[in-house]
């Protein structure tokens, strides 16, 4: 089975936030609410300044949180490239998921249902990438199996020093930026 | 290590206070879980010792309508937990299936089994109102059930189901790891300890016999007691515990929940009820109700800081 990742490259990331509008408009997320987002890490003391932007969104945990505490099993992780997905007529909208998670990547939609990311899992069953990383002006997204050595997310993450977003959670974050 | 700062676009609580996951009915849902777990485990602990009461109700403790009001703070829990569902159509989904790593799941069908617990505590005791309405259905189950060995082991089955109640209402909290004031496996204990304590403090106060709100006045002080202690227990673990679960405790300790925390729950609901009930069984000052109002609302004065707090803690990225 495929272990769908992204990987993001820092060095390539200027914020001008396609990937947001791109998700919102492929997803049609509800006013106010995204499923993916920036975050600005300034650091150090000026003049040493430096800054990191990251592209964030759901980490497709490869042990989520939110699908062990769900408690009709809307939330779960799909067969296909262990992505986590949430089926929408069998959630309560009891939001432990939404506690659940360390990256705050849930919200309720105004329809009652958890929603977040999908790595937009119509489009890769397509063989597309999903929106955020198909409209990227300086393709600092990648997207790919983490667990195929060839595939360009595996090489990219062999060659270059990366992170992940609170590995110290404990959930296995799929999202990884390159420094 | 140098200054860090980190903007955010993600839209959040901390900007939108309509995105907080859980409001007033979590916390008003788990208090009466609570408190209904430790009426049952009362109930139970009076069938299961079989003490009778010669010449009255043939159980001071449990005629004295406990089982009944289980019932109503069971139910009012429930409610307070459907009003939070924003799905509530789909409530349905929770009993067609079981999710073993799911404390919520647990917790579904546990209280589904409270119910016929409360009810065959009312039935064995009727109130004079159902004896009056439903004779029939009272003789009837008095006849199959009330003999002493049938009484025991419907007070086995009310204290377990009380403890899987009480623990759970704590478990489902400290399973969210992603909230390290969450993330301690002493809020099981401390749940139960306290549903134990306001039920133990409200049957005080409701009791007909002199003799039994005596012991439950002992019994509160010594819960009261323990409560306090786990809840030094669950200060000294956050504060030992790694960055992310010392700037937990820090909104008890000098954080914005600092005021409620100490003067609501351990001040006025813990340190106060039993300095006051202490001096009741000395016999020094009357014994009031304002002792056992001020445990119910200390517990759930509790519940409210942990719900809160819980979700104003993260795991640090700075």
């Amino acid at each position: 089975m495929a272990r769908l990742g992204m990987v993001i490259d820092t060095r390539r990331c200027v914020g001008c936030q396609d990937c947001v509008v791109a998700c919102k408009t492929e997803n049609r997320t509800p006013h106010g609410m995204n499923r993916d987002w920036i975050t600005y890490a300034y650091q150090g003391t000026f003049p040493a300044l430096s800054l990191t932007i990251q592209s964030e969104r759901c980490n497709h945990c490869d042990d989520p949180p939110c699908v062990s505490c769900c408690p009709t099993g809307a939330s779960h992780v799909h067969d296909w490239g262990g992505v986590v997905l949430i089926d929408h007529d069998a959630c309560i909208g009891c939001k432990a998921c939404v506690a659940s998670c360390p990256y705050d990547a849930r919200y309720i939609h105004p329809d009652g249902y958890a929603d977040k990311c999908t790595f937009c899992i119509h489009r890769v069953e397509q063989s597309k990438d999903p929106a955020c990383v198909a409209v990227c002006p300086t393709r600092c997204m990648h997207f790919g199996d983490l667990d195929d050595p060839e595939s360009e997310v595996s090489r990219l993450l062999a060659s270059r020093r990366h992170h992940a977003i609170l590995p110290e959670a404990g959930t296995g974050p799929r999202i990884f930026y390159l420094e | 290590m140098s200054p860090r700062e980190l903007v955010s676009t993600v839209h959040g609580p901390l900007t939108e206070p309509a995105l907080h996951a859980w409001g007033w009915e979590i916390a008003v849902y788990l208090f009466l879980g609570g408190f209904t777990a430790g009426l049952l485990v009362l109930c139970g602990t009076a069938l299961w010792r079989g003490r009778r009461n010669p010449g009255g109700p043939s159980f001071a403790l449990a005629s004295s309508g406990l089982p009944a009001l289980g019932l109503v703070t069971i139910s009012l829990g429930m409610l307070a937990l459907f009003l939070d569902l924003a799905h509530k159509p789909f409530v349905w989904r929770l009993y067609v299936t079981f999710q073993l790593r799911s404390p919520m799941s647990w917790g579904a069908w546990i209280l589904l089994m409270v119910y016929p617990v409360l009810l065959a505590g009312v039935l064995l005791d009727p109130p004079r109102w159902l004896r009056d309405r439903l004779p029939g259905l009272v003789r009837g189950f008095g006849a199959r059930f009330d003999g002493d060995v049938a009484r025991r082991r419907l007070g086995v089955v009310a204290i377990a189901t009380g403890v899987a109640l009480g623990v759970y209402t704590g478990v489902l909290l400290s399973s969210l790891g992603a909230r390290p004031l969450w993330s301690s496996a002493l809020l099981g204990p401390l749940f139960l300890v306290s549903g134990l304590s306001t039920s133990a403090s409200a049957a005080h106060w409701l009791s007909p016999d002199h003799d039994e709100r005596t012991r439950l006045l002992r019994l509160d002080n010594l819960l009261l007691a323990v409560e306090l202690g786990l809840l030094g227990l669950f200060l000294i673990n956050l504060s030992s515990s790694t960055q992310a679960h010392v700037a937990a405790a820090r909104l008890v300790l000098g954080g914005p929940y600092t005021a409620v925390f100490w003067v609501g729950v351990v001040g006025l609901g813990l340190v106060a009820p039993l300095v006051l009930q202490t001096l009741a069984v000395a016999r020094r000052i009357a014994d009031t109700p304002l002792a056992p109002i001020l445990v119910l609302l200390g517990g759930l004065a509790l519940r409210f800081v942990l719900v809160f707090a819980g979700q104003a803690s993260h795991w640090s990225r700075l």
